[in-house]
């Protein structure tokens, strides 16, 4: 099967890839790692092993992506602005949708990723693992624990 | 008590579409891709009096014009597998052909002065292609007079089956190419586009 034209693979996976830049990354950063991962891809792209798990690809991508933002922004620390809590109301479409993205970016970061992974891109256990480079159980455990956590942050539920 | 949420569907407020943003993003990444030399194949549609046309242009330049009836879907998959599945929707570097279709539409341009990647024609066919052109605006030449010009007089078929498989109909007019008894033949837009495309010249011509 040849490659079908780029342009299909951004319509086709393109607001999952963004879901899960702005689960890994936030809204505000989504967008810059979104740009980034399509450009990478474009450039891989002619090569890409017919029957690959195009999602996975992008997502593995993404992360890649993502993790590189952290690092920067882990070493060259940004002094934070006056207003510690400063309103991200504009930021997001919906008002109820802040507290389940702030829960989701207090998670750890394993537990955030595999939730992202498996709840918001919809990927199998099986390709989670390959993504964290761990086992399908615990990815499975990641995921569990961060569905718990956000139960209790998000939902108010009784832990 | 309501329903305790399914962990399938906690995240679900997450899933809100928000075309607004992709749309956006696949036009910078368009812009993006093409800057660092990655677009190997631009493309858009266009309106024009005979449907609804794709155009597709390489860095070298146009290489298929498509019409509807050749299902778009089809042209761009064809073009993935042939040249390069670097495909993009970037109006930016078909500006210039929608500009002068426009103007050929309406009866202001009589030929087209734009750059041509013919990679998608070869040998004999790419011959006859280039000769099409030499058939003027508002006049038609026979796909016999057409084998003549192309330099092989006895390949009347050979002609005929390159008009078929232009890829870049209107532009390259192989629509001013009809049968010896003056009846219109065959056409890759229809044979409504064929007459539609001939009057409108014969008009312009006028």
């Amino acid at each position: 099967m040849p490659l079908p034209p780029f342009e299909d693979v951004v319509a086709r996976h393109g607001p999952t890839v963004l879901r899960v830049c702005r689960a890994l990354l936030g809204w505000e950063r989504a967008e810059d790692a979104w740009a980034e991962t399509f450009l990478a891809a474009l450039k891989a792209y002619p090569d890409l092993p017919s029957g690959s798990n195009v999602e996975a690809w992008l997502v593995t991508i993404a992360r890649r992506k993502a993790i590189d933002q952290h690092r920067a922004t882990v070493r060259q620390p940004v002094p934070l602005p006056d207003l510690p809590d400063r309103p991200a109301v504009d930021r997001y479409p919906v008002e109820t949708d802040r507290d389940l993205w702030q829960a989701l970016a207090e998670l750890p970061f394993k537990q955030r990723e595999a939730v992202t992974y498996h709840y918001l891109a919809g990927l199998p256990y099986l390709e989670v693992a390959q993504i964290l480079g761990n086992s399908t159980d615990a990815a499975r455990r990641a995921a569990a624990d961060g569905i718990k956590t956000l139960r209790h942050t998000y939902l108010k539920d009784q832990p | 008590m309501s329903q305790p949420i399914a962990d399938e569907m906690l995240l679900d407020p997450l899933r809100r579409p928000d075309a607004d943003s992709l749309h956006r993003l696949q036009e910078r990444l368009a812009h993006t891709a093409a800057d660092e030399g990655l677009l190997d194949i631009a493309y858009r549609t266009v309106d024009t009096p005979v449907g609804t046309l794709l155009l597709a242009a390489t860095a070298r330049g146009l290489a298929r014009v498509a019409y509807a009836r050749e299902n778009h879907d089809v042209v761009l998959a064809d073009l993935a597998a042939r040249i390069s599945p670097r495909i993009l929707r970037a109006p930016a570097r078909l500006e210039p052909v929608v500009r002068e279709l426009d103007e050929y539409f309406a009866g202001h341009r009589r030929q087209f002065d734009l750059p041509l990647d013919l990679s998608l024609a070869a040998g004999f066919r790419r011959e006859v292609l280039a000769h099409l052109p030499e058939v003027g605006y508002g006049t038609t030449a026979s796909y016999t007079a057409l084998a003549l010009r192309s330099g092989r007089p006895r390949a009347v078929r050979a002609a005929a089956s390159a008009c078929a498989r232009n890829p870049l109909p209107v532009v390259l007019p192989c629509h001013r190419i009809v049968r010896s008894d003056q009846t219109l033949g065959g056409y890759v837009g229809g044979v409504d586009a064929k007459q539609t495309l001939l009057t409108l010249e014969m008009a312009g011509s006028r």
